[in-house]
């Protein structure tokens, strides 16, 4: 297990040495000029390139990201350019809601994928199942910035039971946190929700097949205790993998849905980022979002220890 | 009647139909019988015979597309058939219980061996936990599990097959319920675990009274267990009777040719050791598998250890033993599917197991295997027809050549020259291992290895797929390898035998000698576990 662990992380460094080389050098060789937007518009072309030198903008390119990597090894990643502070300070800052909304959207999405898959399986072909299923391609299909104007319509402009947009830290008022949370976590976890309904659904019904099953039913066990203990157990293995892969969706919903929203997070910082040219914030961003997902799914591949016995690393 | 002499299980005209589209209208067709207390009835049958579905319409456990459609059963003289649902949960396991084929598959993986024994009791008993434990501490004691308390904790997967087949029978009969229906318990048993097993089941049933229906295709264990006998064919029921009379005097001659089809456990006859040009020649062949590990000690298993054996054009040698033996590991070093880590293997007089996968390319065309399961071993996308021609083409033969090869070697195995263009799922087992076999030939080799070539197969298909073995090696001249578990099969198709355990080949002879004077403890302890090894099958079915 340790071995396992061990090993895992030591994997981590190369994923992330091939992470920072990609979003170092696809940002610088993006068009435009971040010196220029902190200059301002009415900048000579003399002070553009003082700010230039200031930044180190000049040196080789990989000069630049010798010292860049140099940096963040030491725990700084930089000052932001259009904010005016360090990186460091302005994530801290940010990324409370988007830890709240990955939460609820994933709470409230295997609450209702794990029960939705686990009787679409159990009922293979009924209306339910079909219902289900094309539900859930629709999930896949509809972009979330759509449903979420949908929702914000229909909820909080017609019926007016939640406020449109905005944010609520959840120390200062739970109940305003939840109601800002609600439409967010729906719109964003939609697509997961038909995700892992899905594969819960294909690996219950593969597990049905069994032949433990068989003898559960032959034990004289209810049907229900049949599903839940012996058949959804014995499926986590393939769903607790999808549940890992899609974090990656979170992340890449996260920006839409907090810019839909109003959310002041991590997902909004990084469109505000990209388009004033911010470097150092952009980077950081990208870099924490791949350590997460690496985490998370380092997380899930020890956790089906927990699920299944016979896997030992 | 009393409730004494009242038979436990009582099936009145049962048919079960299936699907529409099957290849007939019923799977069980107006059978009838009983079980009485205290009484083991074995259903005999091949596959398809209709056997499984009974079982599973008493247990109310039929696949959804399958439905009685008259008779009754009764448990006890209670109508299961026109039993509730909820009624059937209450039955199962207090009154009738169930064991499976597969102690590997029937158990839950993610569940404790006490948990799911304790499920049965939370789910029909008010008993406290205490109570509980104690219960199923007495039932593992009882099918004579070694140090129950760390049985009660074990996964599934920490204890042996034998071991989980008793925790199944554990389970079936901690409620001790009148009916006992065992569904080929022991087919995927080593013979010497299913001997145990046996014995086991026998015990329990007589000390409690239990009424068993038990579940074979083999002749072996119903001369092994057996109180009456029923044979089934096509879902109908061929004949019963007592034991001693189905299996001496059967009076159908269907059950005359079943009974005929069992290998007899003597070998045959087969003259004198021709001077012959050797094959194949292995030199102390040995594989071992080493698992790396960062912090533990790498975990080393020998699963071949200083194996030699020598086989001659036109001879069988048979590799004889049982589970984990090692004989498949041998059998995949001598044609280098997979590599020996140590030893020699020569194939006429060129050393094989060192050479370089580049240089064994050609080398590849004079070994060939046909392997247990023909309904996994062959692409179920591609016609018999390509599979066959693939290889020859592969060494360098025209199309139309290798064609005109597939057809004679269709021919060869006894099938239609024409039906080359279907696809495996349009043929039988039987077929299909005979297209195997033809597919093997194909790559005219020098050396063919059967790795339990016929274990999956009926026993009537079985004998002849047997024959078509021994007349191709006749014919052809061909050195065969011979992997088995069967000594039946090994004493009728072999000319030498190894008998191999944990990696090593414990007694090497011929055939005669090795099962008419087994030496090694280990030989004979396997011949004594073989079923029915005191009814000579082959002779008394033909009487």
């Amino acid at each position: 297990m340790l071995d396992f662990i061990a090993r895992r992380l030591i994997a981590i460094i190369p994923v992330l040495a091939v992470v920072a080389v990609f979003v170092f050098l696809m940002l610088r060789l993006t068009p435009g000029d971040p010196a220029a937007v902190i200059a301002g518009d009415n900048a000579t072309s003399d002070q553009i390139a003082m700010i230039r030198e200031k930044l180190g903008l000049t040196l080789p390119i990989w000069q630049q990201f010798a010292i860049w990597m140099g940096d963040i090894l030491q725990g700084n990643f930089g000052e932001s350019y259009f904010f005016k502070k360090t990186v460091a300070e302005l994530i801290a800052q940010r990324v409370e809601p988007t830890l709240a909304l990955a939460i609820c959207t994933m709470v409230l999405a295997l609450s209702v994928a794990l029960p939705l898959g686990v009787i679409a399986a159990y009922k293979q072909g009924s209306f339910l199942d079909r219902f289900v299923m094309g539900v859930s391609v629709l999930g896949f299909s509809v972009p979330s910035f759509v449903i979420g104007y949908c929702l914000i319509y229909v909820f909080a402009i017609e019926l007016g039971w939640v406020p449109v947009q905005g944010y609520t830290r959840i120390g200062v008022d739970f109940g305003g946190f939840i109601e800002h949370m609600i439409l967010p976590s729906i719109t964003l976890g939609i697509i997961y929700v038909a995700l892992v309904a899905r594969i819960t659904r294909a690996s219950v019904l593969e597990v049905l097949n069994e032949d433990y099953i068989r003898t559960a039913r032959a034990k004289g066990l209810s049907n229900r205790v049949v599903l839940m203990r012996h058949a959804l157990r014995n499926a986590a293995v393939p769903i607790l993998t999808v549940i890992g892969i899609g974090v990656a969706l979170l992340i890449g919903g996260a920006v839409v849905t907090e810019s839909v929203f109003g959310l002041p997070g991590l997902g909004r910082l990084t469109v505000e980022a990209v388009l004033s040219r911010d470097f150092p914030t952009i980077q950081t961003v990208i870099l924490l979002f791949s350590v997460v997902y690496v985490v998370v799914n380092l997380l899930i591949d020890i956790s089906y220890t927990l699920f299944d016995p016979r896997i030992r690393y | 009647m009393s409730v004494a002499q009242q038979p436990v299980l009582e099936v009145r005209n049962l048919s079960v139909s299936l699907p529409k589209g099957g290849d007939r209208a019923h799977a069980v067709e107006k059978v009838s019988f009983t079980v009485n207390p205290g009484e083991i009835v074995c259903l005999v049958g091949e596959s398809g015979s209709g056997k499984s579905v009974i079982a599973f319409t008493v247990m109310g456990l039929l696949a959804k597309a399958l439905k009685p459609t008259s008779g009754e059963i009764l448990l006890q003289g209670e109508n299961i058939l026109a039993a509730s649902e909820a009624r059937l949960r209450e039955l199962r396991c207090t009154r009738m219980s169930m064991i499976f084929q597969e102690p590997m598959t029937a158990l839950n993986p993610v569940m404790t061996c006490g948990e799911q024994i304790d499920e049965v009791l939370k789910t029909h008993t008010k008993l406290d936990t205490a109570a509980r434990k104690a219960k199923i501490i007495a039932i593992l004691t009882r099918v004579k599990l070694p140090e129950p308390e760390r049985v009660y904790a074990s996964f599934p997967h920490q204890l042996s097959g034998g071991q989980r087949q008793r925790i199944m029978i554990a389970m079936a009969l901690v409620l001790d319920p009148v009916l006992l229906i065992a569904d080929e318990p022991t087919t995927a048993l080593d013979v010497t675990t299913q001997a145990e097993i046996l014995k086991l089941i026998a015990e329990l049933q007589a000390g409690q009274g239990t009424g068993v229906l038990f579940i074979t295709h083999d002749f072996g264990v119903v001369a092994e267990i057996a109180h009456r006998v029923a044979v089934l064919r096509w879902g109908e029921l061929v004949e019963m009777g007592p034991m001693e009379q189905i299996l001496s005097r059967p009076s159908q001659p269907y059950t005359k040719m079943l009974i005929s089809s069992v290998p007899s456990i003597h070998p045959v006859h087969r003259g004198v050791r021709l001077e012959g040009v050797t094959v194949l020649r292995t030199d102390k062949l040995g594989k071992t598998y080493s698992g790396k590990s960062f912090f533990q000690k790498a975990r080393t298993v020998k699963a071949a250890v200083d194996v030699d054996l020598d086989i001659r054009r036109g001879e069988t040698l048979g590799i004889v033993g049982e589970s984990g033996s090692g004989k498949s590991t041998v059998a995949r070093c001598i044609a280098r599917l997979i590599d020996p880590t140590e030893g020699k293997v020569y194939l006429g007089d060129t050393e094989i197991a060192t050479m370089s996968a580049r240089k064994l390319r050609p080398h590849r065309r004079r070994v060939q295997i046909v392997f247990q399961d023909p309904y996994r071993s062959m692409n179920p996308r591609i016609t018999v027809g390509e599979s066959i021609i693939e290889g020859p083409m592969n060494f360098g033969l025209q199309r139309d050549e290798a064609i005109a090869r597939a057809r004679k070697l269709m021919e060869t195995v006894r099938l239609d020259p024409n039906a080359l263009d279907r696809y495996p799922h349009q043929f039988s087992g039987g077929q299909r291992q005979r297209i195997c076999i033809a597919r093997a030939l194909a790559m005219e080799p020098e050396l063919l290895i059967a790795d339990e070539a016929v274990s999956a197969l009926d026993v009537s298909v079985q004998k002849q797929v047997l024959q078509l073995l021994d007349e191709i090696r006749v014919r052809l001249n061909l050195a065969v390898l011979f992997i088995t578990h069967d000594l039946r099969v090994a004493a009728q198709i072999c000319d030498y035998v190894a008998v191999m355990s944990k990696g090593r080949v414990v007694e090497y002879g011929s055939a005669e000698q090795v099962f008419g004077s087994p030496k090694d403890p280990y030989t004979q302890a396997l011949f004594a576990a073989a079923p029915g090894r005191n009814w000579d099958f082959g002779k008394a079915g033909a009487a």
